[in-house]
């Protein structure tokens, strides 16, 4: 056999191989865009609902609005007593306040138990540990009392103020195994040049930290965004509403009779969160990834 | 200098000592004000509540009047005189125990799927993470609300291939069942972490196995659920703690009632129930330690069963 004849065979060979794999690959392709259209199927078909008239959603399997309608939206950003748009301000503002106060009481103390020493350390880190498995409902009647003794009910404050205490123990954690990857020499030199801890901590530390703290303002605006139960518990007012809070009260107020208008106040309400996931997409992986955030 | 000479006595070594003292201080007090937040929080919102939610769940007490010892009647009512309770425990525990392994299933297929040199990887996470994100807002319940209806899109689906549909949320038999489905249809966060888990599993133990002649669910079974297990107790533990504790969806799809017939009486809904519309602040705190003493005790068994699946290298 000749060399040509073999190099012949050879590339008949990987045709075979490569074309074996295409259709494999196709394959695979084809069965995870099928599933992951059944997954979003009712995501797109209730985006599809919101711009249909109420005879259409309660009749059509299809998501395409046909006559294609604004109406929905116009009655529901009205509806509901208030107006959504006092709702979402609302969600706004006890969203961003939240992300700051994690960001800025999470990090100190992430700083403080990853470097530092002093007494008790020990002691309170296996405190915050410990925090990471409580669940919420222990706290939820206590807490209640407190703030409503303290004349907070019908505020943001219970919402917002334990934010700025670092009481969310999973950001201190995820920030603490963040510092334990960055070398400790970085502050020993600083420390050499003069700084103080506060000054290490500003120019050392912050600008290093900053995919933890991408990752925990994504988190902590996702969450605060979609909490239903505190601010059920704090808020009465429908003024003081946030987004969920709104949407439940359209729900009780207007029955089935108002899905069109309720599904579009559903695709609003989301569309913050979708807008935190296409920008923040990397971080938000990496974050459930390393850490196993629940989202 | 010119200012140690203006203050006269005080010599500049003097002024030396002071200052070194005063940074030793600082420096012992620098990591109390960087955790001072933290320790406000834990001890004024976190531990005091806690004590005091201990205190109350051996009370009587509605907030209107002082809270009245009863001792252990709140739990001796809980397991004894209180039907409802007892069906709160049985939805819980049929929701952890079935959507829990169901959604962790499909986490591992598709991340199993999703793992190998696959084009457009990134997309397909997005997608499939997607409904973790919002799995737990209003809007997705009020979704399967209507999704699961009488007129809802699983009948208008069922209608088109000619079966006929009914109320599945109206129905104490199938109400719990569209809830379950709707954990499973988050199976996204879980999914990340086993993919980030198996890019971990060294690729020469495969390339060991094909020599042996193992096949692919040889390998999958003795090489990938072993290297994996002690991802799969992590996703386990975490995703259980989560379904205990779920609350919107049961409550927005029940409309806050926990119906049909308690059939999606969650243990957190019946919680708020008895302590914010029937304000029996004592009773209820009861109610949450015993799901704080369950969620221990299952998270332990986690642990303890573990030793007999997990394999850690070492």
């Amino acid at each position: 056999m000749t060399t040509e004849a073999k190099f012949d065979q050879r590339t008949a060979a990987m045709t075979v191989g490569t074309k074996q794999s295409i259709a494999r690959s196709s394959f695979k392709h084809t069965l995870l865009i099928a599933f992951g259209l059944v997954m979003l199927y009712p995501l797109i078909w209730m985006l599809g609902a919101s711009f249909k008239d109420s005879e259409h959603i309660f009749s059509e399997v299809s998501p395409i609005p046909n006559p294609f309608i604004l109406d929905n939206y116009v009655r529901g950003w009205d509806g509901a007593g208030v107006g959504f748009g006092t709702f979402m301000i609302n969600s706004t503002i006890v969203a961003l306040l939240s992300v700051i106060g994690n960001l800025v009481a999470c990090t100190l103390a992430a700083y403080a138990f990853a470097r530092m020493q002093f007494r008790g350390k020990t002691f309170f880190f296996a405190c915050m540990m410990a925090m990471l498995m409580l669940p919420h409902h222990v706290l939820l009647i206590p807490q209640y009392i407190l703030f409503a003794n303290l004349g907070w009910v019908n505020t943001f404050l219970p919402l917002v103020i334990p934010k700025f205490l670092a009481v969310d123990a999973f950001f201190v954690f995820l920030m603490v195994q963040f510092l334990r990857g960055i070398p400790v020499e970085l502050d020993q030199a600083a420390k050499i040049d003069g700084a103080g801890p506060w000054k290490t901590f500003f120019y050392v530390i912050l600008p290093l930290l900053k995919p933890a703290l991408a990752t925990s303002a994504i988190f902590t605006f996702i969450w605060t965004w979609n909490d239903f139960l505190s601010p059920m518990i704090y808020l009465q007012d429908p003024r003081n509403y946030t987004v969920p809070l709104g949407l439940n009260a359209f729900l009780d107020a207007s029955g089935d009779s108002a899905w069109g208008a309720m599904f579009a106040m559903a695709v609003i309400s989301l569309g913050p969160l979708f807008g935190f996931f296409l920008v923040g997409q990397k971080y938000l992986v990496q974050g459930i990834a390393t850490t196993g955030l629940k989202g | 200098m010119g200012e140690a000479r203006a203050r006269g006595s005080e010599g500049p070594r003097a002024r030396k000592a002071t200052s070194l003292r005063r940074a030793i201080l600082a420096e012992k007090i620098a990591p109390y004000t960087f955790l001072l937040p933290w320790l406000i929080g834990f001890f004024v919102i976190t531990l005091g509540p806690m004590l005091f939610s201990l205190y109350l769940s051996f009370t009587k007490f509605s907030m209107l009047a002082p809270a009245e010892w009863v001792g252990l009647d709140n739990y001796i009512k809980l397991f004894t005189n209180d039907p409802k309770y007892l069906d709160s425990i049985r939805v819980t525990l049929v929701y952890v125990l079935v959507s829990v392994p169901l959604q962790l299933a499909f986490a591992l297929a598709v991340a199993m799927v999703l793992n190998r040199g696959l084009r457009g990887l990134s997309l397909y996470r997005s997608i499939y993470y997607l409904p973790s994100l919002i799995g737990a807002s209003v809007a997705i319940a009020v979704l399967w609300r209507q999704m699961f209806g009488s007129n809802g899109l699983i009948n208008q689906v069922l209608d088109f291939f000619g079966i006929e549909g009914m109320s599945w949320i109206g129905n104490p038999e199938t109400a719990l069942g569209t809830l379950v489905v709707l954990n499973v249809w988050t199976f996204g966060s879980p999914m990340v972490i086993f993919l980030a888990a198996l890019r971990q599993v060294p690729q020469y133990l495969y390339e060991a196995a094909a020599v042996d002649g193992i096949g692919r669910w040889g390998a999958f079974r003795h090489i990938t659920l072993p290297m994996l297990s002690p991802i799969v107790l992590f996703n386990l533990i975490l995703q259980m703690i989560g379904a205990f504790q779920a609350f919107t969806p049961a409550f927005v799809v029940s409309g806050g009632t926990g119906g049909p017939v308690n059939s999606t009486l969650f243990y957190t809904l019946y919680l708020y129930q008895r302590g914010f519309t029937g304000f029996q602040m004592g009773y209820a705190s009861a109610m949450a330690w015993v799901l704080f003493l369950v969620i221990a005790v299952v998270t332990a068994a986690n642990f303890w069963f573990s030793k007999y699946w997990v394999h850690y290298d070492d």
